[in-house]
């Protein structure tokens, strides 16, 4: 088994108004050094696969088909094995 | 007599405003179709309807795209047969690779939900042809990602192929930031395909269909679509 921990995250040209929203607060609250902030989503998949570069296959192809959108989304993948 | 078929997710919201609209004010065939039936029912046009599929989760349209239903869609729209999404709909058509781009989160980051202007960008489509190329229409807008966003090739190629059908604009069809109500890419409010039968548009004109709601305007895209069903029967 794998447990695979997927990042997504806006593309750096992509406009991202929550972390926007959430850097501004940051700001409100004093943390000037702070000088952005940019949210992404993580996700865990376990995988039931016993071979390190399938289980990257997998995972791959989950972000490329569902997981992320790669128009305006970037992912990385980190696998352990459990 | 058209035929419409509107889709029915989990968590769509649109559904019986755009069923209301086809039978009720246009007169015409309206049914629904479940997201996991694969029959669409001969339809002559596929109604994708707005709301909040499977409760927007991971991204707006994302989890939809993979319904019993969309393959069908696909292939109905291959074939040529209109397919028009609506606010929802039309993130569920950018997802589901029917036409291109992705929503991003409106720009100021509020739920807009107003009446806003369009400006007919293009009458050579299914959707567009009884109105007037510059026509203004008022048209209500309800959602939180409906900022169009795509790369400078697909931007390149939807301006060069009349592919962008209506804009954000001001009541007198200007153009201008103050009258973009998400941040979308050169005002972009609605686009079709290359085949120009699949049309995604944010504006509601389904909810614009009578003197009680404020606006008949979106009986324009409607009677445009019926033009082309009676002349595809014909």
């Amino acid at each position: 088994m794998y447990l695979a921990r997927i990042t997504v995250t806006l593309r750096p040209s992509i406009l991202d108004p929550k972390g926007k929203a959430a850097g501004e607060a940051l700001h409100q609250l004093g943390y000037a050094d702070i000088r952005s902030v940019r949210i992404g989503k993580h996700i865990e998949l376990r995988l039931d696969v016993s071979d390190e570069s399938e289980a990257h296959a997998l995972a791959d192809e989950a972000c490329r088909k569902l997981l992320a959108n790669e128009v305006m989304e970037d992912f990385t993948i980190h696998l352990e094995r459990i | 007599m058209a035929r419409f078929s509107v889709l029915v997710f989990p968590g769509s919201n649109c559904d019986h405003d755009a069923y209301h609209a086809v039978r009720h004010v246009m007169g015409h065939e309206g049914r629904f179709v479940w997201h996991k039936d694969t029959d669409l029912g001969n339809p002559d046009v596929v109604i994708v309807p707005g709301g909040f599929s499977y409760g927007d989760y991971l991204r707006c349209g994302a989890i939809a795209r993979f319904s019993p239903v969309m393959r069908e869609v696909k292939a109905f729209a291959d074939r040529g047969g209109l397919v028009i999404g609506i606010c929802n709909g039309f993130q569920i058509l950018l997802e589901s690779h029917l036409l291109p781009g992705v929503m991003l989160h409106n720009a100021h980051l509020k739920f807009a939900c107003k009446d806003v202007y369009l400006r007919t960008e293009s009458t050579a489509s299914p959707y567009t042809s009884a109105l007037r190329k510059g026509q203004v229409l008022r048209i209500p807008i309800a959602h939180g990602e409906g900022n169009y966003h795509c790369d400078a090739d697909t931007r390149k190629r939807l301006q060069d192929e009349d592919r962008i059908l209506f804009r954000y604009c001001g009541a007198d069809g200007s153009l201008d930031d103050a009258h973009n109500p998400n941040g979308s890419l050169d005002h972009i409010a609605g686009i079709c395909n290359e085949g120009r039968n699949v049309l995604g548009m944010m504006p509601h004109p389904e909810r614009a269909m009578e003197k009680t709601v404020g606006s008949t305007d979106g009986r324009f895209i409607f009677e445009s679509m019926l033009r082309h069903a009676v002349a595809a029967a014909g």
